[in-house]
């Protein structure tokens, strides 16, 4: 589990350049939770995810792993990092071994564990993000596309065998068909493991999708944060945070525009079908219903 | 890592002052000039008009001092080991100072350790001066311009500043990228400050080769990008912002002269041209 006390982030304090790039940040992730954090171009969410590793110190407040401070001298970093996995934008441009299988391997390796169990680890995690490890594993990673690319570099981060994922957007610059299958993957690792999993988006769809909670920052600070069907209930305040909705939602906006009373609330498109249906029926009902046409 | 951000040789700082508004090529001709004086320089009193130059260009160029300063600090590691060697390896006599066993201190020596301390810290600062009130635009820009006569002797002059331009635009795009790649190499467990020389310069192996890749994916995409837009070389292109010098580029001539005369020209010519 972890936690944010009052985190602030000032980049190149004391220069001409200075910068407060967090501002009193306090958030909670619990074990298994599945949070989304949205948020306009530079509001800060790249900063904030890059402390809950400890790859950035808080100009001021504390993060917590399990109720220790991870920043404290004794806490050797490289174990928080082991258990907070974070796969960074653009994850591919770090790729750098001959071979997959290496690559994938460069973390186990760091941990410094056996042959064995690297090679172990390293065909689990390619089989989780869906690349078989015989056909994939020899080949270099220079060659694949972009989406196997990212596959892999997800695989690298999977085989530490993290307790928590952290996605700092994960689908960008995707084609759909990738964009899609990487957010099946991540969710199948989640139902199958228990993976804590925060996910840094501008698809609202896919954070509607996935996520049960989300944390909305706006230059630097928390402005929502709450279940997800709760911060989508309000596209307008959204909206004036350079946010959207998700699609089905905005199309439930819509809807109720031209008079068709559907929930507001609609995340998903198998609900925005049932809501349709439910209104559907409610008119149905009131009226007499049509004669079935033999 | 912000290692790389102390390191700020050659970091433009954006304001409105007269030190910025002047000619690139002002600024270019007249760094290399006071550079020259710098060198010129034999007394103590020389390196101290030239401070206080120095400190009058920052006050209008509207530079804060402790910024300065801490510009100059990748120097002061340099110039202490400058000192050091000329005060344990300098020429020996003179008033000893301190003794013991093979090193000798003399009092000559530490001097003129001092004294080419600071005289390689004012150089610095010279340029630094310059950097910090001139954008890397403004200097490829003055460059070009500056070797364009060259031209007729084969110095491709707006291929070079064109480089130049290209090389400055991506030094701060490259630092970054070295920032994340790192950040992401030690996501997996990378360790970069620990271990062996060898082990460090194992670990630099997933740094550079993603950076290496990087380098050249863009140098790729800046090509077929300018070749979008139709770039074709310097032949017969205009210019956006042209060079122009003002009275205030004047002005800064006369006082570059100035600043040289009274530090080059001995105290003794001085009395026999005015005093009399």
């Amino acid at each position: 589990m972890i936690r944010c006390e009052g985190v602030t982030h000032v980049y190149q304090r004391g220069s001409p350049f200075e910068a407060t790039a967090l501002e009193d940040v306090s958030l909670e992730i619990g074990a298994g939770d599945v949070i989304g954090i949205i948020g306009a171009t530079g509001s800060g969410k790249s900063t904030l995810v890059q402390h809950l590793n400890g790859l950035l110190r808080p100009t001021a407040g504390r993060v917590y792993l399990d109720d220790v401070d991870i920043n404290a001298r004794e806490v050797d970093r490289r174990r928080v990092r082991q258990q907070v996995g974070l796969l960074f934008q653009y994850p591919e441009h770090q790729l750098f071994e001959e071979t997959v299988t290496a690559d994938v391997g460069f973390g186990p390796r760091n941990l410094g564990l056996a042959p064995d169990e690297v090679r172990e680890r390293t065909a689990r995690a390619l089989a989780q993000v869906g690349l078989d490890p015989a056909v994939f594993g020899p080949r270099s990673p220079f060659s694949l596309s972009n989406g196997e690319m990212r596959r892999v570099a997800i695989a690298g981060l999977l085989a530490m065998e993290p307790r928590m994922l952290i996605l700092d957007e994960p689908t960008a610059g995707l084609d759909p068909a990738s964009r899609r299958e990487i957010l099946d993957h991540i969710m199948r690792l989640r139902n199958a493991r228990g993976l804590t999993i925060v996910l840094v988006s501008h698809s609202m769809d896919a954070v509607a999708r996935l996520c049960r909670r989300v944390v909305v920052l706006d230059r630097g600070r928390v402005v929502a944060q709450g279940p997800t069907r709760d911060v989508f209930a309000d596209p307008a305040r959204l909206a004036a945070l350079g946010l959207g909705v998700p699609q089905v939602a905005e199309c439930a906006r819509l809807l109720r525009e031209r008079g068709v009373p559907v929930r507001p609330d609609v995340l998903t498109v198998e609900e925005a079908r049932r809501a349709i249906l439910d209104v559907l029926a409610g008119v149905a009902g009131r009226r007499p219903a049509p004669k079935k046409v033999p | 890592m912000n290692f790389l951000r102390g390191l700020m040789l050659g970091q433009y700082v954006p304001a409105e002052s007269p030190v910025h508004r002047l000619d690139p090529r002002t600024k270019l001709l007249g760094t290399m000039w006071l550079v020259g004086v710098v060198f010129g320089t034999r007394s103590l009193a020389g390196l101290a008009v030239l401070t206080a130059f120095l400190a009058g260009v920052l006050a209008a160029g509207r530079i804060g001092p402790a910024y300065a300063l801490r510009g100059l600090r990748p120097v002061f590691w340099l110039v202490g080991i400058a000192v050091v060697f000329q005060v344990v390896f300098g020429d020996s006599g003179g008033h000893v100072l301190f003794r013991r066993g093979p090193l000798v201190v003399t009092r000559e020596n530490l001097a003129a350790g001092v004294f080419y301390g600071y005289r390689l810290i004012l150089l610095v600062a010279a340029t630094t001066v310059m950097t910090f009130t001139t954008s890397s635009v403004e200097l490829t820009d003055g460059l070009e311009r500056l070797l364009r006569p060259f031209r007729r002797v084969g110095v491709p002059a707006h291929e070079l500043a064109l480089m130049m331009t290209i090389a400055l635009r991506f030094i701060p795009t490259l630092f970054e990228e070295t920032e994340t790649i790192m950040k992401a190499q030690m996501a997996r467990g990378a360790e970069f400050t620990r271990g062996s020389l060898a082990a460090r310069a194992r670990a630099l192996i997933p740094l550079l080769v993603p950076l290496f890749v990087g380098a050249f994916r863009r140098a790729d995409a800046l090509a077929l990008a300018m070749e979008a837009r139709g770039y074709r070389g310097g032949e017969h292109r205009t210019r956006m912002k042209e060079l122009r010098v003002a009275i205030r580029d004047y002005v800064a001539a006369g006082a570059l002269l100035l600043v040289a005369a009274v530090v080059l020209v001995p105290p003794s010519l001085w009395r026999a041209v005015v005093g009399r």
